[in-house]
């Protein structure tokens, strides 16, 4: 099993091209009897230490399987997927849990909180399992919600939910965080507050952040854009720079 | 505490209607069994070591007199490790304030040591004084009735002599913890009492003097009962043996026996239902949490939580209701165990009787309930472990509506939109629906089967007391008298009719099946007295033959037209083959009656009756009872009308508390099914609700739609309840009962009908529960959430 210091070692900033999750040849076929969706057709893809990327695309397209298998939420087809020494796709179920558990924070469109607990619950419900986590408090800080950290879900605006969402997601240090898109449901404004914690948090904490949009202009944000289309990633483009969230027109 | 603790605290709070609901469904289930299991397994205890310290007898053997000398070859007898003789009679008591002659059954003791047989446990006073005559032990509940204390005096007519005795101690013994007198079912002491005197004061008295009248014997382990009945009656029958019978044909041991079973019974049949209600429950109930929890389920799982810690914290949900249940039920169970027991303590006079649930039962009663809990959740449960976690972002697929026998039935079309919507959320989920109709069922089938127990009592005793039982007074004479006697009576003033009896024992032989029983003789123009089978039809007396009871029949298996061989215990001790002429389906004792003429020709020697029935003028009856208390040749006199009311007051005492606690633990069932599906049914269709008051839909209106599923299954619940019902009540009918009595199987019309009115009840209160729900119904709050 994997070991927290060494992967500490390898977010080590100097070493920002090393490859931390490799994918090859990935497909994901749903097979429902009579129909079979091939979701994904054999998909490269790396993510490297602390990069932004940003998955864009159709509805459709396949953008959530692929973050899905990346995240260890299912498992592909067929093709291999490396985190850094760790074949993902050799892993049973109890493996994959525990890969999310050390390494994975998701950020759902749906936000998905308990309604049963509080912001600063929801939060300490992830760092409850973490082995080190930042304090619930201080998550919720980072994206801004300290005023509210006592607030049950249905107290809070979606905007709001989602930021305690983010906040639940980076409170564990993740090593890779994978957001589906997290815009989704609110308005541009909220849109773009969300954006920024995310990009910021990105940019501070050096998690390797995978993004998913339905939002062309949000690809500037990335250092990374892969456009996906019917299971396949059709472009691939790299930023020199990356805008920032006050300049998106959208 | 842990975030997910934290939820599991939230959550129940919120769904603490439903906790509440199933834990009360456990907590009947816990309680059933600490009750009934617990009393059993007292009674059962106290009674085994009662029996053990008196010795109690395992076969007893009247007779008519044999001499002390022949006790060595009964002891020799392969199989008996022990016997014991004595002197007993049934005789008339002189009670001051008694307008009627009560009855003490005088028992012998030895007067120089205690009995190794069917001792006596002493409660006050002393034991006898070899060198006093007239002193006398009596029965416990006689003396509480009566007020006798040690020190008082007793008056009794001994073989015919007014004859003071002097009570100087109080005593119970396992012959007598269940004490009736002879031919009732119900004891009544005020009337009745058994009284020991020694052995050196008594048989003299009653010329048996170094004889006996009755042997007591046990038996060693392995000895075979029927051979050993089959060596005591060959030696017994030239001294006027009467049959030897067994323990389990022993009144009080074969009451006792029944009600032990009944507890038995009813302390399995009981947890069972209830704790399956409640695995239903739990599974409806955790079912729909998790599918509303997909989501929840998702994000634990994408966070890292393992499949078994998502499990458990569903798990836990089925274990804080089983807990919350657990507890107070066995600690009620306890409670009304205790109470339970001291009724039995009322009609069963056993010493220490206390009620001490084992260590056992009560961790045993936990787990069943634990692991129907398990069971219940176990597949909501394993569902929550299994789904996969990108599946469980998913929001759940909508519900699926097909066209079903509503549609194909054509009846659609008739009914208005709100019909067909409600039918077609009950055809939605056949499966729920039939488990909901059961639960409901249920609930009405423990109804009709408790209220089908007191049909049967009441049909019985109207039965026995109204049409079998006409006379105002039976008499029993000291001694057999002959027909002279008859116009005496008829002669007391106040008298309008008198009818002779004559009751002789006698053995009765199929093959190798024996049967010992008491022959009754009958006028065949009998008014007061007569052949009633069950149905409550009369039955002629038949000119020749036998018409025997149907249990009797089924254990010698004969039927009518089947001879018999008859060997008559008394006077010439005549055998003599017999026909079976008849069947009666009765359900007091068992007996075979035939002609009063026929049976003096069947037993030969003078015309003899032993008793009579007497009707009397009402105002005259108190004179009449008078009289009769000095007359000496008559050794007891019995009304049905005393026995009606003492049994009257066992009814009032026990009978309405038991049903008072049924009506209640049916309607836990009944609220537990019906809320709990309203509940889940509010939570699966609270949009479609607000958008049906968004509309414009009034309140009643959305609550007739959510409610009228539920009402649905609760008709379709009823008949099949009443169904179940009645076959349960036909099971407990046909389980209990004995030779001293049977239960008629009788489900009167009311029982249908009190039944559906306590659950329709507790339907409409579940109503009202939800619909408190239904009217806070936040409109906005629900149609904001997502589906
Ligand atoms: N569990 C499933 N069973 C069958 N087909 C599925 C399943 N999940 C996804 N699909 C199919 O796989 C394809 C890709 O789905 P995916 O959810 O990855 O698309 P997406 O790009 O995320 O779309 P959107 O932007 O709408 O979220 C779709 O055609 C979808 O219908
Ligand atoms: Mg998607």
């Amino acid at each position: 099993m994997l070991h927290k210091p060494d992967i500490e070692v390898m977010k080590d900033r100097t070493q920002a091209e090393e490859v931390v999750l490799r994918g090859r040849q990935l497909t994901k076929i749903y097979d429902m009897g009579e129909v079979r969706v091939q979701a994904l057709k054999q998909v490269d893809i790396d993510l490297h230490t602390g990069e932004l990327l940003i998955l864009l695309g159709a509805s459709g397209s396949g953008k959530s399987t692929l973050l899905n298998i990346i995240g260890g939420l299912d498992v592909p087809s067929s093709g291999t997927l490396s985190y850094l020494d760790l074949q993902l796709e050799t892993l049973d179920t109890d493996g994959l849990t525990e890969y999310r558990r050390r390494h994975v924070g998701f950020v759902f469109q749906f936000y998905n909180l308990i309604p049963s607990l509080t912001a600063r619950e929801n939060v300490a419900l992830v760092t409850d399992i973490a082995s080190d986590p930042m304090p619930a408090s201080l998550a919720l800080e980072l994206v801004g919600l300290s005023e509210r950290l006592d607030h049950f879900p249905a107290q809070l605006s979606g905007g709001e939910q989602q930021r305690v969402a983010i906040a639940r997601a980076i409170a564990k240090r993740p090593d890779i965080l994978l957001c589906d898109e997290p815009t989704g449901a609110l308005d541009s404004e909220t849109g773009k507050r969300v954006l920024a914690v995310l990009e910021q948090v990105n940019r501070e904490t050096g998690t390797t952040t995978a993004i998913i949009t339905h939002n062309a202009t949000i690809g500037a944000l990335g250092d990374t854009v892969l456009h996906m289309s019917s299971g396949e990633i059709v472009d691939r483009i790299s930023n020199e720079t990356r805008a920032s969230v006050e300049s998106l027109d959208w | 505490m842990t975030s997910l603790s934290r939820k599991l605290v939230r959550e129940l709070w919120h769904l603490k209607g439903q906790v509440f609901s199933i834990a009360l469904v456990v907590a009947v289930g816990i309680m059933s069994v600490m009750t009934m299991r617990g009393s059993y397994d007292s009674l059962v205890r106290t009674q085994q070591i009662y029996y053990q310290d008196t010795g109690f007898a395992d076969i007893w053997a009247p007779l008519r007199r044999a001499p002390e000398s022949l006790r060595e070859r009964l002891a020799n007898i392969p199989g008996v490790s022990g016997v014991d003789t004595r002197v007993s009679f049934l005789t008339t008591l002189d009670l001051p304030d008694l307008e009627m002659p009560a009855q003490g059954l005088f028992v012998s003791l030895p007067s120089r040591a205690r009995p190794r047989i069917n001792d006596i446990v002493l409660k006050a006073g002393r034991y006898l004084d070899p060198d006093e005559s007239s002193e006398v032990l009596i029965s416990e509940k006689f003396a509480t009735a009566r007020a006798l204390r040690p020190g008082d005096a007793l008056t009794a007519v001994i073989n015919g002599q007014l004859t003071e005795l002097d009570i100087v101690g109080i005593a119970i013994s396992p012959e007598h913890a269940y004490s009736v007198p002879p031919g009732s079912l119900y004891p009544d002491d005020k009337r009745y009492g058994v009284i020991w005197m020694g052995r050196d004061s008594l048989g003299p008295v009653y010329d048996m003097d170094g004889a006996f009248n009755e042997a007591m014997f046990t038996l060693e382990p392995q000895a075979s009962e029927a051979a050993v009945l089959a060596a005591i009656d060959r030696l017994l029958d030239p001294y006027g043996g009467l049959g030897a019978y067994v323990r389990s044909d022993q009144m009080s041991h074969q009451i006792m026996q029944a009600e032990l079973d009944q507890n038995r019974i009813m302390g399995t049949a009981f947890p069972i239902v209830f704790l399956g209600v409640a695995a239903f429950l739990l599974n409806l109930v955790l079912g729909r949490l998790i599918a509303t929890q997909r989501g929840e389920i998702g994000v634990l799982k994408a966070f890292g939580y393992h499949d078994r810690e998502v499990g458990t914290h569903y798990l836990l949900f089925a274990m804080a209701a089983v807990v919350l249940g657990a507890i107070p039920g066995a600690a009620f169970g306890i409670w009304l165990g205790q109470g339970y027991v001291r009724l039995y303590g009322q009609y069963f006079n056993f010493p220490h009787l206390q009620y001490q649930p084992s260590l056992t039962l009560l961790i045993g009663a936990l787990s069943i309930s634990v692991m129907a809990a398990a069971l219940g959740a176990l597949a909501a449960v394993r569902r929550a472990a299994r789904l996969p976690p990108a599946e469980a972002m998913r929001a759940e697929p909508p519900a699926l509506f097909r066209a079903g026998w509503l549609e194909r039935s054509g009846l659609a079309e008739f009914a208005p939109s709100s019909v067909r919507m409600i039918l077609r959320n009950v055809q939605r989920k056949p499966m729920q629906s039939v488990f909901s109709s059961v639960g409901v069922a249920l609930s009405t089938a423990i109804l009709v089967m408790g209220l089908s127990m007191l049909d049967s009592i009441r049909f019985m005793m109207d039965l026995q007391f109204n049409v079998i039982q006409r006379e105002d007074l039976m008499l029993v004479f000291d001694e057999f008298l002959d027909a002279e006697v008859l116009r005496d009576l008829e002669n007391i003033d106040g008298v309008t009719r008198v009818e002779p009896y004559r009751s002789v024992p006698a053995r009765l032989r199929n093959e190798h099946l024996r049967e010992k029983v008491s022959l009754q003789g009958l006028a065949p123009d009998a008014r007061l007295r007569r052949l009633v089978a069950g149905s409550g039809q009369v039955q002629p007396v038949p000119d020749a033959g036998l018409v025997l009871s149907a249990t009797l029949a089924k254990k010698l298996r004969v039927a009518p037209g089947d001879y018999l061989s008859v060997e008559v215990l008394e006077g010439r001790r005549v055998q003599r083959s017999v026909l079976v002429s008849g069947v009666v389906t009765d359900f007091m004792g068992t007996s075979g009656s035939m002609s009063l003429n026929r049976l003096h020709a069947l037993v030969q020697g003078p015309e003899m009756v032993s008793g009579a029935f007497l009707a009397v003028e009402d105002q005259a009856l108190n004179r009449v009872n008078r009289y009769l208390k000095g007359l000496p040749a008559i050794a007891s006199v019995t009304s049905p009308k005393s026995m009606y009311d003492s049994f009257q007051k066992q009814m009032d005492d026990s009978l309405y508390i038991g049903i008072a606690f049924l009506i209640a633990f049916a309607s836990v069932i009944a609220i537990g099914v019906i809320y709990n599906g309203a509940r889940i049914s509010l939570s699966e269709r609270g949009r479609e609700m607000a958008s049906l008051r968004v509309m414009g839909f009034r309140r009643r209106e959305a609550v007739i739609l959510l409610l009228g599923e539920q009402a649905v299954i609760t008709v379709i619940a009823i008949p099949v309840g009443w169904f179940i019902g009645y076959w349960l009540a036909f099971g407990v009918a046909s389980s209990i009962g004995s030779d001293a009595y049977r239960l008629p199987f009788v489900v009167g019309p009311a029982s249908f009908i009190w039944s559906a009115v306590a659950t329709c009840g507790a339907a409409v209160f579940s109503g009202f529960l939800i619909r408190h729900r239904l009217n806070r119904l936040d409109l906005v709050e629900v149609l904001k959430t997502r589906e």
